[in-house]
């Protein structure tokens, strides 16, 4: 496979000029990342700091309703509440080790630029978020925490004043403080070597739940596994070390937002083609023509045109089924796993725990273990005004 | 030789820099778009650059990326550019070159692009999204239909990386100036000089200066070092505000 590449997919489509960081990138890769240095500090933060390993929670009540078994990989509990703070401790002490004095991020939903805010705060490095206008408005709480940490905030009006367009500033931005900067990208998408760093980062997810639901289920393997799919990097992380387990089916979510005809999803693998954006080679969300459309899905962190290049080829080998949820169902699901079980998911895990859901009848009797990818409190404000 | 490269030559042998003015196709709108160019051509331009627009211009500042949108919104695709263009053949005296991002030209087909580039009299093609590393096949659509795949390299282009883009490069090779996107700055990098000379070293096509020039004052310190200058957004910003292309290209005359 050429280098950068899962199958067809995934590439380096980005300026010239971004070449150097990226090489340098992947040379700290190389280098770094499996010194025994950045290993050990690693390791220590996630424990001290993220409150790793992260619980896997069997959830009696919601099992009994549905007819199955349904286990929770709970990446919720982490500290500042999701799964992105993996990845950018990560980005972050590798960063450091590389010198730079600045992260800069892209976020949806505000979680990667929460984790990354904590990243930077406990590394002593600088935060600089970009983020669309419409999820600075609909992500509040989120704004509120990072601005508290130290962030400097930036709201993208141009495009869509999503996700998407967030990803666009953030790439200009560092088109210009390459020396300074590292762009810690917040999902398994984006130029080699992002997906594949992302990935190691996230992996820690699949390691955990399938020793831990083996030692509760006397050696066996779940028989679904689930997570919801915006860049990609819950998914990834949760599918990496289920892949060569070829009894486990594995299942990614993507939004199928109102799920109405004529409307905008979320959902490039589902419902898009192949083209080429943000650096990579993957499946988007396009017109004929190669303009980007617009997403969109009631949550934020799943709101994106494009889809990580390993899951653009996880699909096209068949090893990972893809499906949508809609926004309905999505909601949903976070009413019933919170009353249900005390949990309240983010939105976009509420996309994962409802495949379980609206699935049960086939699933009847099957162990199903979803990535509970994080918490909900940053969406109560929309819920509000939904409920 | 490639169209390009023998009309910045021309400019040379007159003792001037070359001139690349660059516009969005179906700016400011359809029609006069078209006179746009007419004016440039009248004017001395020996390439005109026409963007293709994009959705998503990750290499573009405020200036290009509005007026491409713009153009996005009134319809304009490469369908349509090719289409015109293959109209107007052999109208224009400058080297056409289209400059865009990969996706849309992924889209339209390679092969079926490197032919329409031809019958358009298009002997140029930026592809901003695209490093050396993912180049080969578009060099292979392309190149037979004697269309040549500019080089971009700037500020942070090491030598090494310098001899992979210049090895087979035709045309001109296209310097940007600064570390950052598109669009006018006051002042221009010292380290500019530097690198130009490295380049000079690397290839042997003419190489033009490119993103923040708005005025041929800017150009004096790098003389004998560049051939042509390429301007952009300081080009959109003066039809924007209501003025010709003929008065833009006054002082570089
Ligand atoms: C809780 C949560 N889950 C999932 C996602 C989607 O990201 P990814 O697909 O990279 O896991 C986000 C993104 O913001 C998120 O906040």
């Amino acid at each position: 496979m050429k280098k950068g590449y899962f199958g067809d997919f995934g590439g380096q489509f980005i300026p010239e000029l971004l070449m150097p960081p990226l090489i340098e990138l992947e040379e700290a890769m190389e280098t770094i990342l499996p010194s025994e240095a950045f290993q050990s500090r690693f390791a220590a933060m996630l424990k001290e700091n993220v409150g790793r390993p992260s619980a896997i929670t069997y959830c009696p009540n919601l099992s009994r309703d549905l007819g199955l078994d349904l286990w929770l990989k709970r990446e919720d509990l982490n500290h500042s509440g999701a799964h992105k703070i993996n990845n950018t401790l990560g980005q972050g002490l590798l960063a450091k080790m590389m010198g730079k004095k600045v992260l800069l991020a892209e976020t949806g939903a505000g979680m990667h630029g929460v984790a990354t805010t904590v990243a930077a705060a406990m590394l002593d490095m600088k935060a600089v978020i970009y983020m669309g206008a419409t999820d600075v408005v609909r992500q509040a709480p989120n704004v509120n925490r990072m601005r508290l940490m130290g962030a400097e905030i930036i709201a993208v009006e141009s495009g869509t004043k999503t996700l998407k367009d967030a990803i666009n500033e953030a790439l200009r931005r560092w088109l210009s403080d390459q020396e300074t900067t590292h762009y810690c990208f917040g999902t398994a998408a984006g130029p080699h070597p992002f997906p594949t760093l992302v990935r190691e980062f996230q992996q820690i997810i699949s390691k955990e739940a399938r020793e831990q639901f083996m030692t509760r289920n006397q050696g066996k393997l779940p028989d679904v596994v689930v997570a919801c799919v915006g860049g990609g990097s819950n998914a990834i992380g949760m599918f990496h070390n289920f892949v060569p387990d070829e009894s486990v089916k594995l299942v990614g979510v993507e939004a199928a937002g109102t799920g109405e005809p004529g409307c905008y999803s979320s959902a490039p693998i589902d419902h898009g083609t192949e083209g080429v954006l943000h650096g990579m080679k993957t499946k988007l969300l396009q017109t004929p023509e190669g303009q980007i459309e617009p997403s969109h899905s009631v949550a934020a962190g799943l709101d994106y045109p494009g889809v990580g290049p390993e899951h653009a080829h996880l699909d096209a080998i068949g090893r990972v089924d893809y499906t949508t949820i809609n926004d309905t169902q999505a909601i949903n699901a976070f009413k019933v796993l919170s009353r249900r079980e005390g949990i309240i998911p983010a939105l976009e895990s509420s996309h994962a725990v409802a495949y379980a859901i609206e699935n049960r009848d086939k699933l009847q009797g099957q162990s199903v273990l979803v990535c509970l990818s994080g918490r909900g409190d940053k969406d109560l404000g929309i819920l509000d005004e939904i409920l | 030789m490639n169209a390009m490269q023998i009309k910045i030559e021309e400019a040379k042998a007159r003792g001037k820099v070359g001139l690349i003015p660059f516009l969005p196709a179906g700016f400011p709108d359809r029609e006069q778009f078209w006179k746009e160019l007419e004016e440039l051509d009248a004017a001395g331009a020996s390439v005109i650059e026409i963007g293709m627009p994009f959705s998503d211009p990750v290499a573009d500042g405020p200036v290009v990326e509005k007026a491409s949108l713009q153009c996005l919104a009134d319809g304009v695709n490469l369908a349509w550019i090719l289409t015109e263009l293959r109209k107007r053949k052999g109208q224009f005296k400058a080297a056409l070159l289209l400059m865009g991002y990969l996706n849309p030209i992924y889209q339209y087909g390679l092969d079926k692009f490197g032919k329409d580039c031809e019958a358009a009299g298009v002997s140029g093609l930026i592809v901003a999204d695209m490093p050396h590393e993912e180049s080969q096949f578009v060099k292979d659509a392309v190149e037979p239909h004697g269309v040549a795949l500019v080089p971009l390299i700037g500020l942070n282009t090491s030598k090494e990386r310098m001899a992979l883009y210049a090895e087979g490069a035709a045309g001109f090779c296209y310097f940007v100036s600064v570390l950052g996107t598109t669009g006018q700055r006051d002042a221009l990098p010292a380290r500019i000089k530097e690198k130009l000379a490295e380049a000079r070293e690397v290839f042997d096509i003419p190489i033009a200066l490119g993103f923040g020039i708005k005025h041929p004052d800017q150009l004096e310190q790098f003389e004998g070092l560049m051939d042509a200058a390429i301007f952009g957004s300081a080009l959109i910003s003066h039809i924007e505000s209501g003025r010709s292309s003929d008065s833009f290209m006054e002082p570089w005359k």
